[in-house]
């Protein structure tokens, strides 16, 4: 491709030498940029750093080709926005502006993220959309809530029970995760990574220790490759039941409620068999597994998922056949297929409408070779609650099929001590949500210069608030249930 | 008469607590014991009231005048055996304005917060009023074309079924019908509510309630649970043939209002929540059978067709 022959390849878990990275003048950063997100590659990370450098990396969707380019900040702190016209952009010049307060001139909606300088940015001054006419009205929701969730602010502009607009204003859950990274040893950090989203515990571990063993050069074998996606695809099929039960109290359907919630019960309690942690803390570590699969786990393993399996088809059915549940989830909170190309929504809101992008089909690593991502159409609230089933029952049948061939895999761990000098790193994940970017550089003594985290959250509070317009107001919990975001996965 | 009001104490809660053992029951748990709601409602009456600096004398007597007006109106309705407290001719009028005004200070109550939440929650629940006041006159102004303007007992009791009468078991079955489906509007209970929700935005009856505590808290639950029950009552003796012993009147009634509890557990277990904006076009359903009330009365009046 003529466009790209100023970048260099780069892979997830390949490091390269930060001064192999072009650096282009704004101009040519900016035309990249649009370039590229005209060829709908996807940002994967767009962040300033301390050596005054604006790194982009942007991948194809099918994830064969990657680029990766930086500038210097530019003059006046301020440039022309890619937003108007890559909006795939607008919520990293959001992030840029909030962190080095450069400014994107021309972005519609240059607003504070998350607050994360709370001298400059005061969360009670927040600049909410707001209209005049006397014909609406505005609900405010939290960011104290009447269930035990995360505190996010929700402010509906209504027309009766008919939602026009909804803004989303989060940033309450910022605990500086990104900057924690930097502190101390950076090997030892595994902790820290699975408390960056609680419900994504195995995700976030795996991006990191995926990135910690890039830029320290070890390999692990095959066998640990496989339990690892066994975590992995464990902690989706206990999500993914965790929001079918969700969604279906969210209709006050109490078989659905039960049964599943029953059902993820029995999933995160093989899950403490592995490891000792139902939500698999500590099961992983860079340079391997803290806990292996012999063959009693195994045989016990395969016992409980089997039936597992049995009963999620027979709740899905129940629940998917019930005409009570159809009306409600059929055509609620439509998330449009061109919205989600041009706005970069990832994961599972993007598969339910269409976008056949998944981290593990386009950069499969060791048991994920053959992988075929599900894809559904509509967009729709019962479409991504469809999608979960599938994706459970797709993951128990992977879960299933390892485990008939998997050896016994002892705990194994090479620990790493010293990273490579000035590198930069980037892994792809594909936890439950869908594609968790962690992206680390290093400086000349194999210090962490940045770490940078992206959860799929991030880009998708968006296709929430997009989702929820024309619909009932009474409807937005079932919406807001069907994503399933992570407020401190976007906070950090 | 005694028996009558103490079941009209007692029975609500009774009432609300079957329901909930039957969904745990449903559900595979083993659930709160039936007495549950009278611990709940003890519990609140001991507990201290907190109040919105945004409220002013209208939120804090609503919920006794609500209580007051409830309660005044179930003494039209006979508890347990055929004659209630209270009768006169034409008092069912007053019995339907009692539950309105009920209704109407709750709402003034919930606007009265200034909560955003608690305005929806009014405008919801006065929109199903407007459907199911009319099915209500309906319902009862059918049955006195045949019996004539009489009091409220007297016209359920002109109207009991009978096995030997096709017509009145119609007329019954249909009655009960119109009402089964008031109680579960009025009680908030699913498809047209969800009393387990904690999502505000989607509530009805619940989040007008948001901002009481204690003592009220405590009147409104009961107020909610006798609604119920009165409804339940008014049902129970179109299905209780006339002329019964008065023990076997009581059993039977307990044995119909126990029932009724369970079957609205199971609407509960089965059906999944109505969309808000669907809600209406099921809260007609009343005012519809309300009119096929009036047709088959109509036919019984002639003699049948």
């Amino acid at each position: 491709m003529a466009d790209c022959r100023s970048s260099v390849e780069f892979s997830p878990g390949i490091p390269i030498i930060t001064d192999d990275i072009p650096i282009l003048s704004t101009v040519e950063f900016i035309e990249k940029c649009l370039s590229l997100a005209a060829l709908s590659y996807l940002p994967l990370v767009y962040c300033g750093s301390r050596e005054r450098l604006i790194l982009c990396i942007m991948g194809s969707r099918d994830g064969k080709d990657t680029a990766v380019f930086s500038t210097p900040f530019p003059e006046g702190h301020s440039y022309a926005s890619l937003t108007p016209l890559a909006p795939v952009f607008h919520i990293f010049e959001r992030e840029l502006w909030e962190e080095w307060q450069i400014v994107s001139t021309g972005h519609p909606w240059l607003k504070p993220l998350r607050y994360s300088d709370p001298d400059r940015h005061a969360i009670k001054d927040y600049p909410f959309f707001s209209s005049a006419s006397p014909e609406l009205h505005e609900v405010a929701v939290g960011p104290v809530h009447a269930g035990v969730i995360e505190p996010g602010h929700f402010r509906f502009i209504c027309d009766g029970e008919t939602v026009h607009h909804l803004e989303i204003q989060l940033g309450y859950q910022h605990r500086g995760v990104m900057e924690l990274f930097l502190e101390g040893d950076i090997c030892a950090r595994m902790q820290l990574a699975e408390q960056i989203a609680g419900d994504s515990v195995i995700g976030h571990g795996m991006a990191y220790v995926r990135l910690i063993e890039a830029l320290s050069g070890i390999t692990v074998t095959d066998p640990v490759h496989r339990v690892r996606a066994i975590a992995l695809e464990l902690e989706r099929i206990a999500m993914h039941l965790a929001d079918l039960s969700a969604l279906a109290g969210d209709i006050a359907y109490l078989s659905g409620l039960n049964f599943f919630a029953a059902l993820r019960t029995n999933v995160i309690n093989l899950c403490l068999q592995f490891c000792g942690s139902r939500y698999g803390k500590g099961w992983l570590c860079p340079g391997g597994i803290n806990f292996g699969i012999d063959a009693e786990h195994n045989s016990y393993a395969v016992n409980v998922l089997r039936k597992v399996r049995c009963q999620v088809m027979y709740c899905g059915d129940a629940m998917f056949n019930n005409g009570g549940v159809d009306s409600r989830f059929d055509s609620t909170g439509i998330v449009k297929k061109a919205d989600a190309l041009s706005l970069g929504f990832r994961g599972m809101v993007a598969r339910s409408c269409g976008i056949s992008r998944d981290a593990r089909a386009a950069y499969p690593f060791c048991p994920y070779q053959d992988f075929e991502p599900i894809c559904l159409e509509s967009g729709d609230v019962y479409d991504r609650a469809y999608l979960r089933y599938q994706e459970v029952l797709a993951s128990l049948e992977m879960i299933l099929n390892w485990l008939s061939t998997l050896p016994e895999v002892a705990p194994q761990c090479i620990s790493p001590t010293q990273l490579l000098p000035n590198r930069t790193a980037y892994s792809i994940v594909e936890g439950w949500r869908g594609e968790i970017v962690h992206a680390l550089r290093t400086d000349a003594d194999g210090r962490p210069v940045f770490y940078r985290i992206y959860d799929p959250s991030f880009h998708n509070w968006t296709a929430l608030a997009l989702s929820v317009r024309g619909n009932g107001v009474s409807d937005f919990p079932v919406c807001n249930k069907s994503f399933n975001l992570s407020y401190c996965g976007h906070d950090l | 008469m005694i028996i009558n009001v103490l079941l009209m104490l007692l029975m609500p809660f009774v009432f609300i607590g079957i329901v909930n053992k039957t969904k745990a029951v449903w559900a595979g748990r083993k659930g709160a014991p039936v007495w549950q709601p009278f611990s709940t409602f003890f519990k609140l009456l001991r507990k201290s009231e907190v109040q919105s600096r945004s409220t002013g004398f209208i939120f804090s007597i609503a919920p006794s005048i609500a209580v007051a007006a409830i309660f005044c109106a179930g003494l039209f309705v006979p508890f347990g055996y055929y004659r209630a407290i209270l009768s006169f001719q034409g008092d069912f009028i007053l019995f339907a304005y009692l539950l309105a005004l009920a209704k109407a200070v709750m709402v003034l109550s919930a606007m009265d917060t200034a909560s955003s939440f608690e305005g929806m929650g009014a405008s919801r629940e006065l929109s199903f009023t407007v459907f199911l006041e009319p099915a209500m006159f309906l319902v009862v102004a059918s049955l006195s074309y045949l019996g004539g303007l009489q009091s409220l007992s007297q016209l359920v009791a002109f109207h009991t079924i009978s096995i030997y009468d096709e017509w009145s078991v119609i007329i019954a079955i249909l009655t009960a019908l119109a009402l089964f489906i008031m109680l579960l509007v009025e009680g908030a209970r699913v498809p047209f509510d969800d009393p387990n929700t904690h999502l505000e935005l989607t509530m009805v009856h619940e989040v007008m309630v948001l901002d009481n505590s204690g003592i009220n808290l405590a009147f409104i639950h009961y107020a909610a649970a006798l609604k119920m029950l009165i409804y339940a009552s008014l049902i129970s003796y179109f299905l209780i043939p006339w002329g019964q012993s008065v023990l076997l009147v009581t059993t039977l009634y307990l044995g119909i209002v126990v029932g009724l509890a369970i079957l609205t557990g199971l609407v509960e277990c089965a059906l999944a929540r109505f969309r808000m904006n669907r809600n209406l076009e099921f809260v007609a359903v009343p005012l519809s059978v309300a009119i096929l009330v009036l047709a088959a009365l109509v036919a019984k009046h002639y003699g049948g067709i």
